[in-house]
């Protein structure tokens, strides 16, 4: 592999690094301080001061009226599952679930499991934009509606939903909101001071801590159920003892990324847009995927037609650039991805999807080197292509 | 990430034979976009019928680009009838192997050589192959023949193994039925054309029976329960007496009596012994 020293790391949508600030943070709490949140002893005691701390600075990004709203979690995955399961437990009655065709799987493929299981699941679409349709939803939302759950970003294209107006419509029908928000939180302002969500996911790897932590916010009020029945810890709402060293690096990095949130929005939107401009303008048959302007600053989502997505990402890989696809070959199915078949993407377009997903780490240099180098990839494989001749 | 050979990866970065034979004498077009992998392969021949040239197109990702590369190296030099027997395991053995999921890659490839013989002879005038038999994945546009034919020229044994070697039930999933229906006539089809060895039936040992029937369920009984969605398992033997539980589909299957007799313990008799008695699990 030339150049694989030298990774260019455009796919942070998948994960990130652990900021360096964020792993010194954790460092004294794998052999030294080692103890037991829930002990007596102050050898324990004081870890749990640290707990409190982490669960302060994860409230404080996310403007949570308390710390003790904050419920940490093993994963984005389980925020959800636990959001959903947790709601569905405490109200036995209601077999509706309100949600949409571009969630992540962990939704999704949760919903669907329900479908089997007893639950009534709407799933609502969404247009060439990827954005949905507000009377849809205000339409889908009945007595029966025991969740709505509903993502703040989308991971593929980064659209992102207007969360504050479809929360403030489901409380309106008297139903409870979730927002799997793993690809927001750190990259966009989010205040739940001002927004009516009940509850919210998050996930510590996609904001530069470490993989194997989250959070699920829990709004004071709302009615729900541990999703893992065990102690005592996160005041009896989520058994097992807490991953002590990654939730003091979660917390740590949602310091960091409120620090920086002005930065994503900024500098690594300009860099964001510019890759995005000069690929399109390069690169003949090429279009964007997603809302232009309601999108988290660090993604990019483009197709390039006539070429298959898994070919391009082994040619970028070659060359050390690190991205993601949404076309069959990938998806490990034998269908392109979801999201793009939801947008109504045509299948020309579909399978030659290419996310790319900075960070604050990200750099203009690494962008240039993709902006010099795709468009001759795009070139030569749609020099092999039956259907990309002359184009 | 696949785990792709390094022939795999030096034909997908170095494709040979690339491009197009303006005056060729036979062409095949397989694929779509729409299916997110085609091919379209050309080929020139000389004065014996020999294939003096070949060059490929390929949309699709890094195993179908080399799988028709290979192809074209494969064919190169080659007498019409010798192309004709080129089988998928083929490319795929050339490439030192594709993962299983990507194997329709190299199915793709035989196909597209098939309609190029096919225009040569005249037989399809517009490079496409007529679809032999009826569509069973309306998905992706495949046929029980060919399901047929790529079950037995690779020994499938699965429905995943069809989606992985044709792509066949791979998008919406509702022909997996019928895939599972052809898999198991096709499988007992192959069994009537080339009948097992049956072994002798003579005194056995207790470990020796055990082991004997241990391999009957799992060669000539479970494949075709597990065609049809269901499976069994061995609990116990206690003598002769076979204890068994239905697993899956066959669980609730009313019908399930009658396999526990006439399948598996008709089975158990002929390749085991006749003494074979066996029981459904209370």
């Amino acid at each position: 592999m030339e150049n694989m020293s030298k990774v260019i790391y455009l796919d942070n949508n998948a994960t990130t690094k652990t900021d360096e600030e964020v792993f010194r943070e954790m460092e004294p709490y794998f052999c030294g301080l080692y103890g037991n949140p829930s002990s007596m002893h102050t050898f324990g005691g004081q870890v749990r001061r640290k707990l409190d701390e982490a669960r302060e600075r994860v409230a404080a990004l996310i403007g949570a009226a308390s710390p003790s709203e904050i419920i940490f979690t093993s994963c984005g995955s389980e925020s959800d599952n636990a959001a959903i399961m947790g709601v569905l437990k405490s109200s036995p009655g209601k077999k509706h679930i309100v949600t949409t065709k571009v969630e992540h799987p962990a939704v999704r493929n949760l919903c669907k499991h329900l479908a089997k299981n007893g639950y009534f699941v709407t799933e609502l679409g969404v247009d060439k934009d990827g954005m949905l349709d507000l009377d849809r939803l205000k339409e889908s939302v009945t007595d029966d509606t025991a969740i709505v759950s509903i993502m703040y970003a989308n991971n593929e294209t980064g659209v992102i939903f207007p969360i504050d107006e479809i929360a403030a419509i489901v409380k309106e029908k008297g139903s409870v909101f979730h927002t799997d928000a793993v690809q927001a939180v750190g990259k966009i302002p989010i205040d739940m001071k001002s927004a009516q969500i009940d509850l919210l996911s998050l996930s510590g790897h996609k904001l530069h801590a470490p993989k194997g932590v989250g959070a699920l916010y829990v709004k004071k009020g709302t009615k729900y159920s541990p999703f893992i029945i065990g102690g005592h810890q996160e005041h009896s709402r989520r058994g097992g003892t807490e991953n002590v060293p990654s939730i003091i690096g979660l917390g740590k990095a949602c310091e960091l990324a409120g620090a920086n949130i002005e930065y994503e929005n900024t500098e690594v939107k300009r860099i964001r847009d510019k890759l995005e401009d000069k690929l399109l303008e390069l690169a003949p048959n090429a279009r964007r995927n997603g809302n232009k302007e309601n999108r988290l600053p660090n993604t990019s989502n483009i197709s390039f037609e006539y070429v298959e997505g898994e070919a391009i990402l082994l040619l970028l890989n070659d060359l050390g650039v690190c991205a993601s696809s949404g076309s069959a070959c990938t998806s490990g199915s034998l269908e392109p991805s979801h999201v793009m078949r939801a947008m109504g993407v045509p299948f020309t377009a579909a399978h030659g999807s290419i996310r790319f997903s900075l960070s604050r780490y990200s750099t203009e240099e690494e962008i240039d080197v993709v902006i010099q180098r795709l468009p001759g990839i795009i070139t030569r494989l749609r020099a092999i292509s039956p259907f990309g001749r002359g184009k | 990430m696949w785990d792709y050979t390094e022939k795999v990866k030096d034909h997908f970065l170095n494709p040979r034979n690339v491009g197009e034979i303006a005056d060729a004498d036979g062409v095949g077009e397989v694929g779509s976009l729409a299916c997110g992998d085609a091919l379209k392969l050309m080929f020139k021949l000389d004065e014996q019928e020999k294939i003096k040239d070949a060059k490929f197109q390929t949309f699709g990702c890094a195993s179908a680009i080399a799988s028709s590369s290979a192809l074209t190296e494969i064919i190169k030099g080659m007498t019409l009838d010798e192309a004709a027997r080129v089988t998928n395991r083929d490319i795929a053995d050339f490439l030192g192997g594709l993962p299983q999921e990507k194997m329709h890659c190299s199915v793709m490839g035989r196909e597209a050589l098939e309609a190029a013989i096919a225009n040569y002879r005249g037989i399809v005038p517009e490079k496409k192959l007529e679809l032999e038999g009826e569509i069973v994945c309306t998905c992706f546009g495949v046929t029980d023949v060919e399901i047929k034919r790529v079950i037995k020229e690779n020994d499938l044994k699965s429905v995943d193994d069809i989606t992985n070697y044709t792509k066949a039930g791979g998008a919406c999933g509702t022909c997996k039925e019928d895939l599972a229906k052809i898999l198991a006539a096709t499988i007992g089809e192959v069994k009537e054309s080339a009948p097992l060895e049956k072994p002798k039936k003579k005194k056995l040992t207790n470990i020796q029976k055990m082991q004997m029937i241990q391999e009957t369920i799992e060669r000539d009984i479970r494949p075709s329960l597990r065609a049809d969605g269901g499976d069994i398992e061995l609990i116990d033997i206690d003598g002769n007496r076979v204890i068994v539980a239905f697993r899956g589909v066959c669980s609730a299957c009313p019908s399930s009596e009658v396999t526990l007799k006439e399948n598996v313990e008709k089975k158990l008799k002929e390749f085991v012994s006749d003494e074979i008695i066996v029981e459904e699990e209370a």
